[in-house]
């Protein structure tokens, strides 16, 4: 059953092309009844899950890999189902619309189904090596997505640069997947938690850590990975809503809390998460500020929404871990809708500058509450569910040790610039005068405001009324990342202390702020002063030379000469083999074992010497034919003495066959010109004489062995007895390997071939004439 | 007198190393069949030699009643010598071509596609 659910969007994906054809201009609605379908289902789940229970289905896929299809529905997984099947409808929902007539309709929607299964992979895994595959796939569709609008170079390029930093980091989280495994001897996420003590006793521990971190970083996008996700604003709204907001950047996150109650709880991982969240979390509120372009501001303060859950699960307090089950809540009902809504601005308008648009009220009344509602749940106002969150964050770090204080100054900060950009996406457009360019501005269809209204909804719903979320979805949140089973209660009324006088305070700065702070052009400008410093800039300039480097290195060693690939070749192997024989060489001759040497045998050595010397130097053609073809016959006379007289009998067929086709085909050539200067010549002649040296030794080395003859021994002894033939070197050609034998002859037959076609070819029959 | 042959293989291999990184391709086919004829040998050498005692099952016997020598590597050159042979013959007949058609031997002057010619 899971298994179908989990992999319905591959499925549907693999299956787009013929879908398309049967239901045509009905496709976006087949696609969309997936998530919705899918939603239904985990719906029904709440009730299992919330009292306390997980579901669990096995699979087996790759056993002996340790590999199986494990899919765990808790309260972590089923809370991220829910947000990924439901944001999942409505942004399906919406792009029916918003995408209408696009020609690559039926691709757009067979990524976006990918993408949703791989997600669902990803929360509903056990096993972490499955894990870490569907996270990859998360990044490779969520590439195909930002390069939706494939004919823009700057869409390719940002596409590009996510995948390098969201692979990158999914195979360093790999890393320390296996690390993982190798202690625990485990992948089973469920089985490792029952070894926490020998984890965090392990002297890779440290390395673990590093390696989850940096995945989780790279994939939510934080200080200083954090660049990729402003530039993969480049794809569609529906996509920045659905993978940039809402789901995909919250895997890192995801992985964080789930990794929690495993790795979680030491200095190590409460201080870098909340160092890192925090420089996060300011940072990006900070340069939120700055942005013109309204999906510019909103991929900043989703940044900072990302670094404040990273800082929470870092503070690591009940509290804080019960803000963050809350925060993802929220942040993904306000943040999707102001996508989407600015998805509508963007479409109805042709223009996303926020110093531009104004007054859009008079003409989407719909879109216009619902960027209200999402602007003041963002913002935190009472009644909304932005202000429980808000209220439970300044609680946790507010009561956090000695550096509470710090914490909740840096969070307050965060808040308030939040604050503004929410209002900037969510309310600046659509307040003040229409002006005069916009008045013609079209009414949106319902099904663009439709789904930020009910988002809308849900902000007010459940900020009004959090008893319909207490129990059924936070409290078994809370229960898997603390892994305590202390009971959670939400309120809205506090009474008077401190955190309320803070939310206060937050509003009230943050509104003031909103009517002072104009963003402009020039004041985007002014913060491009400091690009030369930034990550991205940086990163960037390693890349481009490591793509230089990577250009000379390959120009050095693949430079087309293929006398200098054997060069190189050989030059390494003769390093290699000299090392070795320098540790010590081992050449044991028992002088008696050795055959005589008899005056007809040295006379042939000598020969052979010389004619190999002489077939080297020679100047004339002619005369290295010759040469050669003296030392194919030596060859031959060493067969003949030493019981081989097949072998005799070969090569001196063969030989001839060469030194006659040699003196038939080259005949006209010109004489042996030298090429090389003669520095390459004695640099060549060092090295083949190092090899030839080499090759000497590896031999006398050889005859220290015992030589094995158990094969050719049960080959002589069959010989007859098997395959009745006497010569035993004929028999195994064509009996024994005879299949062998057959292949070669095939080769004949093609070099054959090659060489008649060769003679018959005519490249270019007005010069051959 | 395997300390002759192995100096003649160690021979055989510079030699044929050598000639194979020259410019010309009449001397990269010289040192290929030079190459061929020292790992030839090389094979045979490490079967041991035998003298006078080829494996050949004499008339009348079913199983060798003597020692012999081990018929494999034989076999293995005997594969090896006829594949050259296909090999040889090929780049011979090639480097006719490319000089027929382009009039040199040298390998660096080889750097036109085919469109160019």
């Amino acid at each position: 059953m899971m298994l179908l659910i989990v992999l319905s969007g591959f499925l549907f994906s693999a299956l787009t092309r013929p879908i398309g054809s049967i239901f045509k201009q009905a496709l976006p609605w087949v696609f969309t009844a997936l998530p919705v379908l899918l939603f239904i289902y985990f719906c029904s789940q709440i009730g299992v899950v919330s009292s306390g229970d997980s579901l669990t289905w096995t699979y087996k896929w790759v056993p002996s890999l340790g590999l199986d299809l494990v899919f765990e529905l808790n309260g972590l997984s089923l809370l991220f189902a829910l947000l990924i099947t439901g944001i999942g409808s409505l942004v399906f929902f919406y792009s029916t619309y918003y995408l209408k007539g696009h020609a690559y309709m039926d691709r757009f929607y067979g990524y976006l189904s990918m993408f949703m299964a791989s997600m669902l992979g990803v929360v509903l895994s056990d096993n972490l090596l499955a894990l870490f595959i569907f996270w990859e796939l998360t990044s490779i569709s969520s590439f195909f997505l930002i390069g939706f609008n494939n004919e823009d170079p700057k869409s390719r390029k940002s596409a590009l640069t996510a995948l390098s930093i969201t692979g990158l980091g999914g195979l360093v989280l790999l890393g320390g997947i296996i690390l993982l495994s190798s202690i625990g001897g485990t992948y089973s996420f469920s089985e490792l938690l029952s070894q926490r003590n020998s984890i965090l006793s392990s002297s890779s521990y440290c390395w673990i850590l590093v390696f989850v971190f940096i995945g989780s970083f790279t994939k939510s996008a934080q200080f200083p990975f954090h660049f990729w996700l402003p530039g993969a604003m480049k794809a569609p709204t529906p996509v920045s809503t659905y993978l940039h907001s809402a789901t995909m950047v919250k895997a890192g996150i995801f992985l964080l809390a789930k990794m929690t109650p495993l790795l979680g709880g030491t200095p190590a991982w409460n201080h870098t998460l909340m160092i890192v969240g925090g420089i996060t979390m300011v940072y990006a509120a900070i340069h939120s500020l700055f942005r013109v372009d309204l999906k510019g501001i909103l991929a900043y303060s989703t940044i900072s929404a990302l670094g404040i859950l990273v800082f929470l699960i870092g503070v690591g307090t009940e509290k804080a871990l019960l803000a963050v089950g809350i925060f993802i809540l929220t942040h993904a009902l306000y943040k999707a809708a102001l996508f989407l809504i600015t998805g509508i601005i963007d479409y109805q308008t042709g223009s996303r500058d926020v110093s531009q648009l104004k007054g859009l009220q008079h003409v989407m009344k719909p879109v216009a509450i619902a960027g209200f509602i999402a602007a003041l749940s963002s913002a935190g106002f009472p009644l909304f569910l932005g202000f429980l969150s808000k209220e439970i964050m300044y609680e946790a770090t507010f009561k956090y040790a000695e550096i509470g204080i710090l914490l909740t100054a840096a969070i307050v900060l965060t808040k308030i610039f939040l604050l503004v950009a929410g209002f900037w996406a969510g309310i600046s457009p659509f307040t003040g005068e229409l002006p005069e360019n916009l008045k013609a501005t079209k009414k949106p269809s319902p099904i663009l405001w439709v789904p930020p209204l009910l988002l809308g909804v849900g902000s007010v719903l459940f900020g009004v009324f959090p008893a319909l979320i207490e129990q059924s979805l936070i409290q078994p949140v809370f229960a898997n990342i603390s892994g305590l089973d202390t009971s959670i209660y939400l309120a809205l009324w506090h009474g008077f202390n401190t955190v309320l006088l803070l939310s206060i305070l937050t509003l009230i700065i943050g509104t003031a702020i909103y009517f002072q702070w104009k963003p402009s052009e020039g004041k985007f400008a002014r913060t491009l002063r400091f690009e030369k410093i930034s990550p991205q800039t940086l990163l960037e300039g390693f890349a481009v030379g490591f793509h230089t480097f990577a250009g000379v290195w390959t120009r050095a060693v693949q430079n087309g000469y293929l006398r200098n690939y054997v060069l190189s070749i050989l030059a390494f192997l003769t390093v290699i083999m000299g090392y070795r024989f320098y540790e010590g060489v081992s050449i044991y001759l028992d002088w008696n074992q050795l055959s005589e040497i008899t005056p007809s045998e040295v006379i042939v050595v000598t020969l052979m010497v010389i004619s190999i010397i002489f077939a080297i130097v020679s100047t004339s053609r002619t005369a290295s034919i010759v040469a050669l073809g003296v030392v194919g016959f030596a060859n031959c006379l060493f067969f003949l003495f030493y019981s081989a007289p097949d072998l005799a009998m070969t090569q001196f067929s063969i030989d001839t066959l060469t030194v006659l086709l040699f003196m038939l085909v080259l005949f006209k050539l010109p004489k042996n010109k030298i090429f090389s200067s003669k520095r390459i010549r004695i640099r060549d002649a060092v090295l083949s004489v190092l090899f030839g040296l080499l090759i000497a030794i590896l031999t006398l080395e050889v005859f220290e062995e015992p030589s094995v003859t158990d094969i050719s021994k049960y080959y002589a002894d069959n010989a007859y007895l098997l395959a009745k033939g006497r010569n035993v070197v004929n028999v195994i050609l064509v009996d024994y390997r005879g299949m062998d034998t057959l292949v070669e002859t095939t080769v004949l037959i093609i070099a054959a071939i090659g060489v008649f076609s060769l003679i018959k070819l005519n490249l270019n029959p007005s010069k051959e004439q | 007198m395997e300390i002759l042959l192995v100096f003649i293989i160690g021979l055989l291999h510079a030699g044929g190393l050598y000639m194979l990184l020259r410019r010309s391709m009449f001397k990269m086919i010289i040192g290929l069949i030079l190459l061929g004829n020292g790992a030839n040998l090389l094979i045979f050498l490490i079967g041991r030699l035998v003298k006078g005692k080829p494996p050949v099952i004499d008339e009348g016997l079913k199983v060798f009643a003597d020692a012999y020598a081990d018929p494999l590597p034989q076999a293995l050159v005997l594969t090896a010598i006829v594949i050259g042979f296909g090999l040889q013959s090929f780049a011979i007949i090639l480097i006719k071509r490319v000089y027929n058609v382009l009039e040199t031997d040298d390998l660096d002057e080889l750097n036109s596609t085919d469109e160019e010619l």
